[in-house]
């Protein structure tokens, strides 16, 4: 089975602020993206996860805007880092309907509506086919790396850098097998879930992103999101 | 939904930009998959259309011509998957006399509305037309330009006299041998003569019964009605070849389009008591009829898909530009853009 995982996790001073609730045209950002996934017909369920305190009105939310969703749009709470969130959506999914070697899930940013048919398909197939999946674009800028935050300590060839995006795809039930193998101080310092898998030797496939596929953090990138809608 | 539409902003240049497609709209929203490059779409990807034209058509995703895959069908009639042939004509009215591609309030993809150059094309249930499997999506895609000659085909149909002894087609190129394949498939008593330039290109024309070059045509040689699949400069000389080489009362179909206005020798059209029959676009009956010619007539896919030109994927905006600047150096042929976005 496969499953979608919106990390909604994200939280704010009030749910307005809250960058997943922000409207982006007419609708708030994180309907934009469960749009996006709920056309997948091979998604089994989409999971969204949000704070405690905004569960009952993301569920109202979405029962507005999906009202023959028929539960398969399924609201779970999130955990305090990305990845104990992943790990809440992988809990839920082996308590309601068990976890096989292949439960794929495909965890993707609330934040990044702009995210297409084609990438999330392609993570499917992929996640299917080889395990893990992350989703890149080629670096644009020169990436320069520099362990003190003063000097540079290198500069790595820019045709081999990518900048990650979502969806990060892969196994729930490999992911769970990882995660609790690290200790605190590493869950503290592994916050990509795709960094858990490449350190534990498992090869993790690329597919490939959009530039527009953006995340949007900051006022400014609400703004840009705004621009590329025709008026 | 938030949807991503790959739109031409100027000469040789696309943008992408996005819409909101509602999912509550009764829509059904397809995802194209091969996309076929039309001599119109040309025209604005090249700038070749007069200033005011651009500047109040731009920016506009292009393609009218394609087929795609139901992603999403809330009143359940389409399967997830179902391959559809797009509708491009949008009638915005009803009218029980005249077709829906001749009501001035229709809109039309890449014409007075966004073509399919995008990730998802929201349409209302009867501008799809499911497709068999069985077709090859390659020809498929130009479904919409086949649905053109099947329309004036027709409508030749409904308005010729019944002596239909020996019919001309005028027009080597893509329009031309289209128009000559379905006539064959729907009046297969007629001896059918295509008239083109090329010697290479009418070589192709195999199933007709007789082909002349335009520079070497018999005097005496008449036939019953005709069909201009010309076009531009060259309409006005294939218009006055038709009416020297037609019998009296003979219809003339006109289906090849120019930019400019064209003279016509009117003295021998009154003479001959000429029909002349323009035909434009095609509706919903004319894509239901092709495809049901691709069914009774499977010969005539084969033969379309000789016309098939190149094909390129398209992942990417770079991609959709070197589509567009193969299709204009080909001599005949679709070209085909396999549609990944």
């Amino acid at each position: 089975m496969v499953f979608g995982v919106i990390l909604a996790g994200g939280d704010g001073q009030s749910m307005e602020k809250a960058k997943q609730y922000m409207l982006l045209g007419s609708k708030p950002v994180l309907i934009h993206t469960v749009e996006k996934f709920y056309i997948h017909e091979r998604l089994e369920k989409i999971l969204v996860l949000c704070p405690q305190k905004w569960l009952k009105d993301t569920q109202e939310m979405m029962e507005k805007y999906f009202p023959s969703s028929q539960g398969r749009i399924v609201l779970v709470k999130s955990g305090d880092t990305r990845n104990e969130t992943i790990r809440n959506a992988a809990l839920y999914i082996e308590g309601h309907f068990g976890l096989e070697e292949d439960t794929l899930l495909v965890t993707h940013d609330s934040v990044r509506p702009f995210v297409t048919y084609r990438i999330i398909e392609e993570n499917i197939e992929y996640g299917l086919k080889h395990g893990a999946v992350d989703t890149v674009v080629p670096a644009s800028d020169t990436i320069v790396y520099s362990e003190d935050g003063t000097g540079i300590t290198s500069v790595p060839k820019r045709s081999m850098m990518y900048q990650g995006q979502t969806p990060q795809t892969f196994h729930a039930k490999k992911f769970l097998e990882l995660y609790q193998k690290l200790s605190e101080e590493e869950k503290s310092l592994l916050t990509d879930a795709c960094k858990i898998f490449v350190l534990n030797g498992e090869k993790v496939y690329l597919a490939e992103g959009e530039i527009f596929n953006i995340k949007i953090t900051y006022p400014y990138d609400l703004e840009v999101a705004e621009s590329l809608m025709i008026q | 939904m938030l949807n991503a539409v790959y739109r031409l902003v100027a000469p040789r240049r696309f943008e992408v930009e996005f819409n909101d497609i509602s999912l509550k709209a009764g829509q059904i929203i397809v995802r194209p998959t091969y996309l076929s490059i039309c001599h119109a779409d040309q025209r604005y990807y090249q700038g070749a259309r007069p200033i005011e034209v651009m500047q109040k058509k731009l920016p506009m995703a292009l393609i009218h011509e394609g087929v795609g895959e139901v992603v999403y069908d809330a009143a359940g009639t389409f399967k997830s998957g179902d391959s559809v042939i797009m509708i491009p004509n949008m009638p915005k009215e009803k009218d029980s006399i005249i077709a829906e591609n001749y009501l001035r309030s229709s809109k039309f993809c890449a014409s007075s509305t966004d073509g399919f150059m995008q990730e998802h094309v929201a349409l209302d249930m009867d501008r799809v037309v499911l497709l068999d499997s069985s077709i090859d999506k390659t020809v498929a895609a130009f479904t919409e330009l086949v649905s053109v000659s099947v329309h004036a085909l027709r409508r030749f149909d409904m308005i010729a006299h019944q002596r239909r002894e020996a019919v001309g087609i005028w027009g080597d190129g893509n329009l031309g041998y289209i128009t000559a394949v379905f006539f064959k498939a729907m009046f297969p008593e007629s001896r059918l003569y295509v008239f083109g330039v090329h010697q290479e290109k009418l070589s192709q024309f195999s199933f007709a019964d007789e082909t002349f070059s335009v520079t070497d045509i018999p005097a005496d040689l008449l036939v019953d009605h005709a069909f201009e699949c010309v076009g531009g400069d060259a309409s006005q000389r294939a218009i006055s070849q038709i009416i020297d080489h037609i019998c009296p009362e003979g219809v003339v179909s006109l289906l090849g389009v120019s930019e400019y206005p064209v003279p016509i020798n009117t003295r021998m059209v009154l003479e001959k008591g000429l029909r002349l029959f323009g035909s434009s676009r095609s509706g919903r009956e004319d894509f239901l009829k092709t495809v049901s010619l691709y069914r009774s007539h499977p010969e005539v896919v084969g033969y379309l898909s000789n016309i098939v030109g190149a094909q390129i994927e398209i992942r990417t905006i770079a991609d959709m530009n070197r589509a567009f600047e193969t299709d204009i150096h080909k001599s005949i042929g679709k070209t085909i853009m396999i549609w990944n976005k």
